[in-house]
């Protein structure tokens, strides 16, 4: 579903290159987790899918479904759909998290040549998708993400993602500032959108959001480039011996 | 937001610099010489069958005139008007006057019709049968539940046609152009006009009390609540004519009435001076709320040709307790020079004003509120939303005071302002000024673009980049639309969306 060739990125501001050479394939219904240090350009790769322009892709290619994405805007890439599950989620001031919500969802019908959701269905869907992450209706009036705690803003966006219904979902650090029972909630959110004709891909520091989101594959990150890649047992392997051997073995 | 969607379809359908309403319509018309004098003045007189107050009224504000400037302190720019080489007053020949509707040309209607304005009384406005997204929406209690608008239409100097008369005679309401109350009801137009905005008062101002030639006039009487909207459209069609609009309402006692205004004219490539007056007059306990989306022609991409729109409105909160709002959406016009304003001196009176200026292109803006605090426990609130684009510069600019008397006087003050692209400004010029001393005045403002991290979250949920900054967009000016009747709410967003198209890229 997703291969990332060659890929060789730098930041358009000041030429600095973050990723360099990364090389990483992940199948239709994989779950794959991306590890490794701060810094090492983990965070950069989801944007780098999601078409942000801050960054310029110099060399190599990155292929959904066998096809370039390089020259579609974070727009396109969206409805062709890829799902950035955001580490810090932008407020939208004024703007109502259920309106949003049908703005995104009728858009991308749009794209597809569908109808518009009619009222009833599109809160059918809303209704449904928010008591599965545990959220308050009440909370989809006030506008998108602002004043939300970071809980909230993490569960809004598995809610997204839930009605959006993309096939490549990335999630960068979808863990951090979880308390245990909202990691809870958020995880089997996410296992329950698992499925064989849709790809994960879990950006993480901890082992800890891997034991309940369980992976098919594990990639270790460091400079920009995959060091190592292996199963589940290598997050583990990580979480007791740290970065410091993967690195060592790889230089 | 019901109206994100329609937003997002309307900009995708709309070319760069396609003014919607930019057509022109060939009607025969009677117009006077061109220029200036006080023959020009009688003629105008003569042609609305005015007493001979009136013309005196005229003529003294014409003398007053000739000794005015110009004012320059705007933070606007434009070669010197000829006021020579105007017309000042032109006239569907069709139509004598306001008439019932089966009198009016044809042609006329067509151009209403083409506006999207009801004139038929069967019709209501486009936007008020919410079949969508209702659940969503909080109800709003400005809504009329009959959704019915009363319309006075305006075409270049005369009042076409004004509907619902009748039954709004029946509640004592009096909606119809000046012209005619000045011709039936000279008591309240003699009492009232020019008691807030003296013939004396601005050099645009003293103008349009020497040339005006039709608006609205409402009079609601004691403890009558009006049962509908009432509306007036402006339309501006023929080539090198000033539009000079007077509009009058009143409010007696424990009155209420909400009045909306629209305006539109055509795509030309030379100026058009536009110069109003409205002057608002609330009684004890009575409130009055004033809308106006405004679009006039605001020039091509190059910034040539568009509407100068220097207009002067005021209310007077005469009595005690009593109330005035004006909300205003701001797209059109090239160069716009406004101020609604609210002298409070009733005691326990309060005003507000709730603005939103978007400009793009080469558009200069320079618009606010004057908030005279006069009477004990007077209130004021302001929220202004400015959103600039293009090569546009925008301006908010606004005055509040309290007078010595003024115990207890209270003021909000919040401006905004967007910048969508970096070739554009936004000023903004506040002026506060307390005499007494228990007076409380608050003030914020707030500068911000878009930012890129916004733009890329919202996209990155399918949103395409135009229709993303619709949105954002949308919701910063939310607090404002939600004090729209709904009717103009949903054309409002509408509109802001159409303004913004080619901002981006």
């Amino acid at each position: 579903m997703l291969e990332i060739k060659n890929l060789h990125a730098r930041i358009v501001d000041d030429g600095t290159e973050i990723i360099r050479g990364l090389n990483l394939t992940v199948k239709a219904g994989e779950v794959a987790a991306i590890m490794g240090p701060n810094g090492s350009g983990k965070s950069t790769l989801s944007y780098i899918l999601a078409g942000r322009e801050d960054y310029e892709v110099t060399e190599g290619d990155i292929l959904y479904n066998g096809r370039s994405i390089l020259e579609m805007d974070p727009a396109e890439r969206a409805t062709s759909g890829i799902f950035l599950a955001f580490q810090y989620p932008m407020e939208i001031p004024g703007v109502a998290t259920m309106e949003f919500l049908k703005v995104a969802m009728n858009e991308q019908r749009k794209a597809r040549g569908e109808e518009p959701l009619k009222i009833p269905e599109f809160l059918k869907r809303v209704k449904e998708a928010a008591a599965s992450l545990s959220m308050d209706m009440a909370m989809l009036k006030r506008p998108l993400n602002v004043g939300f705690s970071g809980g909230e803003k993490k569960r809004a966006e598995i809610l997204q993602m839930k009605l959006l219904e993309p096939k490549l979902c990335v999630l960068d650090e979808t863990d951090s500032g979880l308390d245990i029972d909202a990691l809870k909630i958020v995880s089997d959110g996410v296992n329950a959108l698992r499925a064989p004709d849709r790809a994960f891909l879990v950006i993480t520091h901890y082992q800890r959001l891997l034991e309940h989101i369980v992976p098919d594959s594990v990639h270790v990150l460091y400079r920009g480039q995959v060091i190592k890649s292996g199963d589940k047992s290598l997050a583990l392997d990580l979480e007791a011996n740290g970065y410091a051997g993967v690195i060592g073995e790889a230089a | 937001m019901p109206a994100v969607q329609d937003t997002i379809d309307r900009v995708r359908k709309i070319d760069v610099d396609q003014y919607k309403y930019g057509f022109q319509t060939e009607i025969a018309v009677d117009k006077a010489p061109k220029g200036l004098s006080e023959d020009i003045i009688r003629f105008i007189s003569a042609k609305k069958d005015e007493p001979s107050w009136m013309l005196e009224w005229r003529l003294e504000a014409y003398r007053r005139w000739l000794t005015l400037e110009e004012p320059t302190w705007a933070r606007v720019h434009y070669p010197k008007i000829d006021f020579q080489d105007i017309y000042y007053y032109a006239a569907p020949k069709s139509t004598p006057g306001p008439s019932s509707l089966s009198d009016v040309d044809p042609e006329l209607l067509k151009v209403y019709e083409k506006l999207g304005i009801p004139l038929r009384e069967q019709e209501i406005l486009a936007g008020v049968q919410k079949t969508d997204a209702s659940e969503l929406e909080e109800p709003s209690d400005n809504v009329y539940k009959s959704g019915r608008v009363a319309v006075d239409a305006v075409f270049d100097s005369v009042s076409v046609v004004t509907t619902f008369k009748k039954e709004l005679a029946q509640a004592g309401v009096i909606f119809c152009s000046i012209s005619e109350a000045i011709r039936e009801h000279p008591e309240l137009v003699q009492k009232y006009l020019g008691s807030v905005v003296p013939t004396s008062d601005n050099f645009y101002a003293t103008l349009n009390s020497a040339v005006f030639t039709d608006g609205s006039f409402v009079f609601v009487p004691k403890g009558v609540r009006c049962p509908m909207e009432l509306s007036t459209y402006f339309r501006m069609n023929e080539k090198n004519t000033g539009q000079f609009e007077r509009t009058l309402i009143i409010a007696e006692e424990g009155a209420y009435v909400s009045y909306l205004e629209g305006c539109t004219a055509p795509q030309r490539d030379e100026n058009q001076l536009h110069a109003a007056v409205v002057e608002l007059v609330a009684l004890d306990d009575a409130e009055i709320k004033y809308s106006t989306v405004q679009n006039w022609y605001p020039g091509d991409a190059e910034g040539k040709g568009g509407i100068y729109n220097f207009v002067t409105k005021r209310g007077d909160c005469r009595g005690d307790r009593s109330k005035i709002s004006w909300t205003q959406v701001e797209t059109g016009s090239a160069i716009t020079w406004k101020y609604p304003s609210c002298i409070l001196r009733g005691d326990d009176s309060s005003g507000e004003f709730y603005s939103i200026a978007v400009s793009n292109g080469y558009q200069q803006v320079d618009s606010g509120t004057k908030m005279i605090h006069l009477g004990k426990n007077t209130s004021s609130r302001i929220i202004s939303k400015g959103i600039a684009a293009g090569f546009s510069q925008n301006t908010y600019r606004g005055q509040v005071s309290a007078h010595r008397k003024a115990t207890n006087a209270r003021n909000f003050t919040n401006c905004d302002s967007l910048l969508i692209g970096d070739q554009c400004g936004a000023h903004t010029v506040p002026y506060m000024e307390a005499k007494n001393s228990t007076a409380q005045f608050e003030h914020e403002a707030t500068t911000s673009k878009i930012s890129e991290d916004q733009k890329f979250y919202v996209m990155q949920r399918g949103i395409p980049e135009e229709e993303a900054i619709a949105l954002i967009v949308n919701g910063f000016v939310k607090d404002v639309i939600q004090q729209l009747p709904m009717e103009f709410a949903v054309e409002a967003q509408k509109l802001i969306g159409i303004s913004l198209e080619g901002s981006v890229g």
